[in-house]
């Protein structure tokens, strides 16, 4: 069989294409594939793990236009002091290299977890009770003041009131916490 | 070795004791992917940080006593055979990740092996809780004592607004996987998964075949788990899976029903062959063999069979895959060879129940 493309080169390359239940076949050779490969997302992907499929995700244009509009910081030459690893690597990888490389790509994460984690780019979870401490103070604090806007909002006043003593011993404890750390 | 020894020495505590609901739901696990602050990640770390962190641990934790559970032991990828570590990932104590491409690679096992903690696989350590029947509460808790407990002995790399900082930016946050193990033979019979996955998917859950390649579930065995880990709590992430899960089981439990009201007698008829195909067969191969053993559990569930004991579908369909077989026979088996010894193991074990039905 010739390559339809080129009508030249044997045709190695084999495609069925489904869409909307219409079937359309291809047989090119491997150039002419190669050519055309925006139109077989599957071709030359020989290891289609996981892994390739999410450093695909994060090569999503977004993320590409925020790099190319900030010549200063060229995601190329971004790298991450503590393991070496660069921006692009991480893209390729789709895994980080050490704990520092969040903090080193910190300005183009949120993109990249809000597509995996449902639009999420914060924590909602356990502390580890070594950092704890005044972090758990800060988290208690947050949530009640939330608390204490809805039950103003449905004029409760009376439990309100009693959300802000709350706040209030709790700020009580993280200032002379803050003190004592200092 | 005999038959009953080698039994007893590879089921785990887990595959031959009841839980709730275990009818449908057969294991629930929890696994918290957790690094040490200091350490590069396995993604890139050198030989000599991946042996200080084996250390490390080795010297915390090995052959400590934690709990119920009994003694760590620390099982080094390196030390172990290829059959040995085909065994572990077949039973679920570790991943096939850890068992072939993590040369550094270790694992501490509790006694009981109802917890594993896995070293240097994607993560510095995963911890992995595993328990019978639908228990995921219990699992979170158990999991989560063992962290406190890991974390007095070292530094987790924490991030305030991202949570645990993982290798692989979908574990991030929690770092935790909730997952169970369900048997859904009645929603498959009556062709109701493919409804139930993709719904199932939406709610930010993913369901898979846990034996099998892709989509196919062997023996009608499918995972669920929570594919989010940021922006909600450990507990919000289980309560969330609980609920699918525990309509799933409803939903499970209404097929069953509608199948004996209106095809008693077939599926009786079904379950029995099945049966008999196991207690007679010579040669089976592990989809057949998953096949009969998942309608002879529905059997056992429905009250057709009596006798025998129900964790049979758990046991069997760990012991029958490659590894087991081959631990069992002392040796590499052929294909061939592997589905003669399958047919024999799985007719063993069916004999050990009528003895143990006819009193001894």
């Amino acid at each position: 069989m010739i390559c339809q493309e080129c009508k030249q080169r044997p045709a190695t390359m084999h495609f069925t294409k489904i869409i909307n239940g219409e079937k359309t076949e291809f047989h090119l050779c491997e150039q002419c594939a190669h050519e055309h490969s925006d139109m077989f997302m599957f071709y030359g992907n020989d290891d289609f793990s996981f892994n390739n499929l999410l450093a695909g995700l994060l090569n999503f244009p977004s993320s590409m236009k925020e790099m190319t509009a900030s010549p200063f910081h060229s995601s190329d030459i971004l790298q991450c002091e503590k393991c070496n690893m660069t921006y692009h690597q991480f893209t390729k990888i789709g895994r980080f290299g050490c704990s520092n490389c969040y903090r080193t790509f910190a300005r183009y994460l949120p993109p990249i977890l809000k597509r995996l984690h449902s639009g999420n780019t914060a924590h909602a979870g356990k502390i580890p009770k070594r950092k704890g401490g005044t972090l758990h103070l800060r988290k208690q604090i947050a949530m009640l003041k939330q608390k204490l806007q809805e039950l103003v909002a449905r004029e409760e006043f009376e439990k309100a009131a009693e959300v802000r003593d709350q706040i209030r011993s709790l700020e009580y404890q993280l200032h002379q916490r803050g003190e004592g750390e200092m | 070795m005999s038959f009953e020894k080698f039994f007893n020495t590879v089921v785990s505590a887990w595959m031959s004791q009841e839980g709730p609901d275990s009818d449908i739901v057969l294991s629930s696990r929890i696994r918290l992917a957790r690094n040490i602050v200091d350490f590069r990640f396995p993604t890139v770390f050198s030989n000599e940080e991946a042996q200080q962190i084996v250390s490390l641990f080795e010297q915390t934790f090995a052959h400590r006593f934690y709990r119920s559970v009994g003694r760590f032991e620390l099982l080094k990828m390196s030390e172990l055979q290829p059959i040995e570590k085909r065994a572990l990932v077949e039973k679920h104590l570790i991943s096939p990740h850890l068992a072939e491409d993590s040369p550094f690679g270790a694992c501490l096992l509790s006694e009981n092996e109802e917890i594993s903690i896995m070293i240097n696989e994607e993560d510095h350590i995963r911890i992995q809780c595993l328990f019978p029947g639908f228990q995921l509460t219990e699992a979170l808790k158990a999991a989560n004592e063992l962290d406190d407990w890991i974390e007095e002995h070292v530094n987790y790399a924490f991030d305030e607004k991202l949570g645990y900082l993982t290798s692989c930016p979908t574990n991030v946050g929690t770092g935790m996987r909730a997952s169970v193990m369900m048997h859904l033979p009645a929603l498959v019979l009556t062709q109701q998964m493919n409804r139930v996955i993709p719904a199932v998917n939406q709610l930010g859950l993913v369901v898979r075949g846990t034996y099998g390649e892709g989509s196919e579930a062997l023996g009608n065995i499918f995972q669920i788990s929570n594919q989010i880990t940021l922006g909600k709590s450990e507990e919000d992430i289980v309560e969330d899976l609980k609920s699918v899960v525990q309509q799933l089981i409803a939903q499970e439990r209404m097929a069953r029903e509608t199948l004996v009201k209106t095809l008693n007698i077939q599926l009786e008829d079904r379950v029995f062959r099945s049966y008999g195909i196991l207690a007679n067969s010579r040669v089976i191969d592990s989809k057949e063999a998953a096949q009969c053993l998942s309608d002879v559990r529905l059997g056992i569930d429905l009250g057709y069979i009596k006798n025998i004991s129900r964790n049979i579908l758990n046991e069997l369909m760990i012991l029958t895959q490659p590894g087991f077989l081959q631990q069992y026979a002392g040796g590499v088996l052929r294909p061939e060879e592997r589905d003669v010894r399958r047919a024999a193991l799985i007719r063993e074990r069916l004999k050990m129940e009528e003895r143990k039905a006819n009193g001894g």
